[in-house]
Parts: C-alpha cells; sequence; structure tokens
C-alpha cells in the first residue's frame, strides 16, 4: 500500500539535455523572476538559450510532452531561485535524471515532489543518446530502487537516502514535519545562547 | 570529542531527526527580500499559517530596485509591485523592513554583517545563494528556495542533511594587487564549481586570518559558486572587533559573555575534516574568469588553457591561447554582495584617483548599501569616482544580476566586481562578463580594456 502523497515512479517520455553546469540563470533567466508569483514560468524556459539555438531539446517537438529531463554534470547551479524547478514542474517535468545536482537545485525540486536521480556519466549518455534516437521510448525511474528503465536499457540511478525515504513516505513537502511538535522548536529556541541574552 | 564548528553549530540548532530522516535545524536569523518571497507568503496565507518568529526576520529590498532614483512608485511596474508585496506581508507579519527610504538598505548580505544581526554560531537562511556570506563572521548560513521560505516563515525551521566540512587553508601574505577576490577565483578554479557538493567549505590559515571581515566575505560569499552551499571563517578576534558597537550586536555589558560562547563555537584545534586542502597565497595573482562559469578563470597575463570546443570560447570570443588581459571592455561595474564594500571602493578609488575612465566605458559604482554609500560620501569617495567618470548610484543588486534597469546590451564586455559570469548573468542574453576584483574592474574601466591592476598600482604612493 502506498501512503498518501508517497511518490514511488516517475514515467512519460524523456527529453535529453547535453551539457554540464547549466546554471538555473539558463534555466529561468532573472527577467522573469520579476513577478509576484510562480504562474506561467513554464513559457520561460531555457528562453535565451532556444533563442539562440534552433535546435535546443525544448524547441523540438519530438520532446514535447516529456516528462523526465536528463541532464549533465552540476545541472542547476548557481542562483537559489525556486523558480527554475517550478518553471520545469510546471512544464510537466516530474523527475530528473542526471550525472550531479546544485544541492539547492536539488532541494528545491525535491520540495516540488520532482526527484532528482543520479547516475553515472555513462548510464547518463545512454539514456540520453536512447531518447535522442527514439523520444517515444517510455521512461520509468523507480524511486525505491533507484533503478531508471527505458526499452531495453537499465540504469542504476539514487538519491539521497533521506528524499528517497521522504518520497516514498509522502513527506517530501517537510512542512507540517516541520509544525508537528513545535514545543521541541520553541525549547531549541529557549537554550539558544544569542536569543537569551547570553546567559 | 574534538569538533568543528559546523557540527558545533548544527547540533545547537537541531530541533530533531525527522521521519524523513532530515534535520530538522532551527533558523536563528532569517533574511528575506522581495523576489523570492512573494509567493511564500502566498503559501502561508492559504495554509492559514502565521510567521512563527516575526522578531527573527528582517527585510530588505534589493535585488529589482533603481539604483539611479529613489522615487516611489518605480517606472518598472512588477518592481513596483514586488516591493509594495513585500511592505505588505512585513507589515501584516510584523516582520522589521528597510526599504529605499532607510538608511539600513542595502544587499541583504551586506546588510547583515553591517547591522550586526550576523552573528557567529548562528544558523542564517535568505532565499538567495549568497547566504553563504555570512558565514565569514562564524555563522552557518545557507541559500534556500521559495518553498523553503515558507518553511522557515512558517516554523523558523528547515529539513535538511547535514553536510561534510572541507578545510581549506591558504597560507602566506598576499603580493599588492592581490584580492581575496583572486583567492577565491583561484580556489573555485582549483577544486572547480560543483568541487564543493555536499561540503560547508571551512577557510583557515595565515592568510585568511589575516584578513579583514570584508575580505572574508569576499571568499565566504563565492563558496556556492564552488558548490559549497555553506562556507565559514571561525569567529576571532578580527570578528569580535567587527561587531561590537554594532546596532543589533550584543550591547556592552552582554558583548564579553556573547564573546566567551563565540570562542567555544569555534572549531576545536585537533577538529578533523572530511576533506583537506591548501593554496599558496604567495602563488597567486590578478585572476579574471575567461568563460561562462566562475570556475573558469585564468592569471590576467596567463594564456587561456581548455577545449577549443568548449561553449564557453566561442560565446565569449576567445580562443585556447588566449589571454584576457588587452581584452576591451564596454562596461565595468563596480558593486554587489561579494565586493561592494567600502573596503572594495576604496580599493577601486585608489586606484581611480588622478585618472579617468576609457571613452568609450560606462563605468558605474554601485555600493552594497546606503550605509556604505554614506561612508563613502563621508570619505569623498564618491567625488573620486565621478571626477573621474563614473557614474555614482544607489544601494542595490544592480548590474550583478540585471534585475532591474542596469543591463548589458547586446553582446557587450563587462569588467564586473560581482560573484557570476553565466550567459545572459547581467541582464543581455549575449552579454559576456569578466569578474575580477574592484581594484582591478576600476583599472579596466580606465584603461579601456583589462590590465593587470598591479601596473597601474606602481603609479600610486600606497
Amino acid at each position: 500500500m502506498t501512503k498518501a502523497g508517497s511518490i514511488t515512479k516517475l514515467s512519460g517520455r524523456g527529453v535529453p539535455l547535453r551539457g554540464h553546469d547549466i546554471d538555473t540563470d539558463r534555466i529561468m533567466p532573472a527577467r522573469f523572476l520579476v513577478a509576484v508569483s510562480f504562474d506561467g514560468l513554464e513559457k520561460h524556459l531555457f528562453e535565451d538559450d532556444r533563442a539562440a539555438d534552433p535546435t535546443h531539446p525544448f524547441n523540438d517537438p519530438r520532446y514535447a510532452g516529456a516528462a523526465i529531463l536528463i541532464v549533465n554534470r552540476n545541472f542547476g547551479s548557481g542562483s537559489s531561485r525556486e523558480h527554475a524547478p517550478q518553471g520545469l514542474a510546471r512544464a510537466g517535468i516530474r523527475a530528473v535524471v542526471g550525472e550531479s545536482f546544485s544541492e539547492i537545485f536539488q532541494g528545491n525540486s525535491s520540495i516540488l515532489g520532482v526527484p532528482c536521480f543520479v547516475a553515472s556519466h555513462e548510464m547518463v549518455d545512454e539514456l540520453q543518446t536512447l531518447v535522442e534516437r527514439a523520444p517515444e521510448t517510455k521512461i520509468e525511474a523507480d524511486v525505491e530502487s533507484g533503478v531508471v528503465t527505458a526499452g531495453a536499457l537499465r540504469v542504476t540511478a539514487s538519491l539521497p537516502p533521506a528524499l528517497r525515504d521522504s518520497f516514498l513516505s509522502g513527506q517530501w513537502n517537510p512542512t507540517a514535519m516541520l509544525l508537528d511538535r513545535f514545543y521541541e522548536v520553541h525549547a531549541v529556541a529557549a537554550r539558544l545562547p544569542y536569543l537569551n541574552g547570553f546567559p | 570529542m574534538a569538533q568543528t564548528l559546523f557540527q558545533k553549530v548544527w547540533d545547537a540548532h537541531t530541533v530533531r531527526k525527522l521521519p524523513s530522516g532530515q534535520t530538522q535545524l532551527f533558523v536563528g536569523l532569517h533574511l528575506v527580500h522581495e523576489v523570492t518571497t512573494p509567493q511564500a507568503f502566498d503559501m502561508l496565507r492559504q495554509h492559514g499559517w502565521k510567521v512563527a518568529y516575526p522578531e527573527r526576520t528582517f527585510g530588505t529590498v534589493d535585488h529589482i530596485v533603481p539604483t539611479s532614483s529613489r522615487k516611489r512608485p518605480f517606472l518598472d511596474l512588477m518592481a513596483e509591485e514586488m516591493a509594495t508585496a513585500l511592505e505588505r506581508n512585513c507589515r501584516e507579519a510584523g516582520i522589521p523592513l528597510w526599504t529605499l527610504d532607510s538608511d539600513n538598505q542595502g544587499i541583504v548580505h551586506v546588510i547583515g554583517p553591517e547591522l550586526g544581526l550576523t552573528q557567529p554560531g548562528m544558523t542564517i537562511a535568505c532565499g538567495d545563494s549568497h547566504t553563504s556570506t555570512h558565514g565569514a563572521l562564524g555563522a552557518l548560513a545557507f541559500g534556500i528556495g521559495t518553498s523553503q521560505v515558507r518553511d522557515v516563515l512558517a516554523s523558523q525551521c528547515l529539513a535538511l542533511d547535514p553536510l561534510k566540512v572541507r578545510r581549506i587553508d591558504v597560507n602566506g601574505r598576499l603580493a599588492p594587487g592581490v584580492y581575496a577576490k583572486d583567492v577565491i577565483l583561484t580556489i573555485i578554479r582549483r577544486l572547480g564549481v560543483d568541487g564543493g557538493v555536499g561540503f560547508a567549505y571551512e577557510y583557515g590559515g595565515s592568510t585568511i586570518d589575516a584578513m579583514t571581515i570584508d575580505e572574508r566575505m569576499t571568499i565566504c560569499n563565492m563558496s556556492i559558486e564552488g558548490g559549497a552551499r555553506a562556507g565559514y571563517v571561525n569567529p576571532d578576534e578580527v570578528t569580535f572587533s567587527f561587531l561590537r558597537g554594532r546596532p543589533y550586536a550584543p550591547p556592552e555589558g552582554v558583548f564579553d559573555r556573547a564573546v566567551a560562547w563565540w570562542r567555544k563555537i569555534a572549531s576545536d584545534r585537533d577538529a578533523s575534516y572530511d576533506d583537506r586542502v591548501t593554496f599558496d597565497a604567495a602563488s597567486i595573482g590578478p585572476t579574471v574568469t575567461w568563460g561562462i562559469n566562475p570556475g573558469q578563470s585564468v592569471g590576467v597575463s596567463e594564456p587561456i588553457a581548455g577545449n577549443p570546443s568548449d561553449e564557453a570560447f566561442a560565446f565569449m570570443g576567445f580562443h585556447p591561447g588566449s589571454r584576457v588581459e588587452g581584452t576591451r571592455i564596454d562596461v565595468a561595474f563596480i558593486g554587489s554582495c561579494t565586493n561592494g564594500r567600502l573596503s572594495d571602493l576604496e580599493a577601486a578609488a585608489r586606484v581611480v584617483r588622478g585618472h579617468h575612465v576609457a571613452p568609450h566605458v560606462k563605468a558605474l559604482v554601485v555600493p552594497g548599501s546606503q550605509a556604505v554609500g554614506h561612508a563613502a560620501e563621508a570619505r569623498g569617495l564618491h567625488q573620486v569616482f565621478i571626477d573621474a567618470g563614473f557614474e555614482w548610484r544607489g544601494a542595490g543588486c544592480s548590474m550583478c544580476l540585471g534585475m532591474n534597469t542596469d543591463k548589458l546590451e547586446g553582446q557587450q564586455v563587462c569588467a564586473s566586481s560581482s560573484n557570476r559570469n553565466f550567459k545572459g548573468r547581467q541582464g543581455s542574453p549575449t552579454g559576456r562578463t569578466l569578474l575580477m576584483s574592484p581594484a582591478m574592474v576600476a583599472a579596466a574601466a580606465i584603461a579601456g580594456e583589462v590590465v593587470d591592476v598591479r601596473t597601474m598600482l606602481e603609479e600610486v604612493p600606497v
């Protein structure tokens, strides 16, 4: 039985985005952050990269409607703007598979229910190549085992254990947990010297 | 057992281990600004949650504010809406907010330390990746996303996994014309833009020990550019004398007790680290970025190495073997949370004095805070810049990220004292950023091209 809100499997077609160190300024240029809501951010994903490169995967109709984004090393580096994963999630991306992620990006994605799976360079490259050749391939990412399957390809990937468990238990959005047993929060505040005049 | 500052501060702020396996960490100081918070306050309203610790939350406007005029409403109506939203949200929650009409307004990472809000041993969070800056005072400071801002507002806590700690020692004396910026660019160049993922960086060694808090802030600020979510320097006498007398620092009578706790929170001498790296200060020279991430840097006169197929070469117009020295610039920007403090403006002014900005260069100085601006004006530095042909602006993030009207145009090349040379970072999708120290930016503004600042310092008696 799955628990309420638990995220166990993510599936859909893939979109391969090659390149290392793709920062959040590129994912969501800063001018689209001048707004008081996240609505409509999906329209501006990679806007400048797409304008500069007509063959950018997010311009390519073969990948329209993809749910699994496949990236390389240090994806989501730089700015902590949640607008980047918000844009991806709003565009229908349900999981990201990559060689490595910036920590802030991985945390921001997780809190939106979008797991970032880490796999080896070779595995990621194979997956990207497969999707480039056969964009219609259905990809399935299993949170518990970390296995990502695409046709005959089986990729061993992983999530940080605490994040994996939070998806499985449905507790990936932590606010309710943080507000639970709030007396313990007050207890910490009550013993921190700098909040109590350095007694 | 001997512990690092990271472990001590983490333990002191741990509320409990969450069922998810993450740690619930109490946040001692939460800083908010206009760009990453309106959605968080909306989420709070939707759930009927109140701000748990408004007295531990402080707000300012920095990212979108114009730096040429403080007049409200802003000409950019969306920017005006964001400022208004923050004003309303802070008013409703009882959060102190410093807007453009306050002398305390400025870049959030400049005003926190300046006001003495940032203190050793604290956990600090802010919806901005450069929150790592506050580690310069021995705090554990994390950049967070908007949903986490919501969490901190609602619970004063974050759900986090602990980090490993890498000790980075820099030893020896920096040569004249070599600054904290050159040190951190060199560290990132060697360890990589993702070398710090999973780590907090603890900076130490005789070079760091000899640095002012301003310089340490420049170092800690760019920890995130090396992938490290947090960076810190252990608190010492430099830290204590920096804090004494600041408005939100512990008052006299309490201050000495605070110092006693701050000493205890520092890493123990025999603490063990997950990794250790050492740098020799004497081997560091003026450093500039040539590429599209902060790890792609090089000595100013050194040939650029790299794979010609790297997209950075085509984007920036360099080739393997070329040198950044001699590159014609269009814009010079001095400012940002990395290098927008008084000592940065002083270093730049020393280079500028008696010279004039090259005719083809647009040059601007944007103080990191109104207090920095006022202090610079009291010393007459603004006049040095104005006489040399720089624009003297109001406080804000400005051209570091081009969210107000200060943006590059087209393929302009900008010598910048900021922190990111990402594609499009300074407001033009094709704009090109060369990161360097404020003194190097000043030298480039005058020469009209990138030069080794040491050649200009020789002309000026120090």
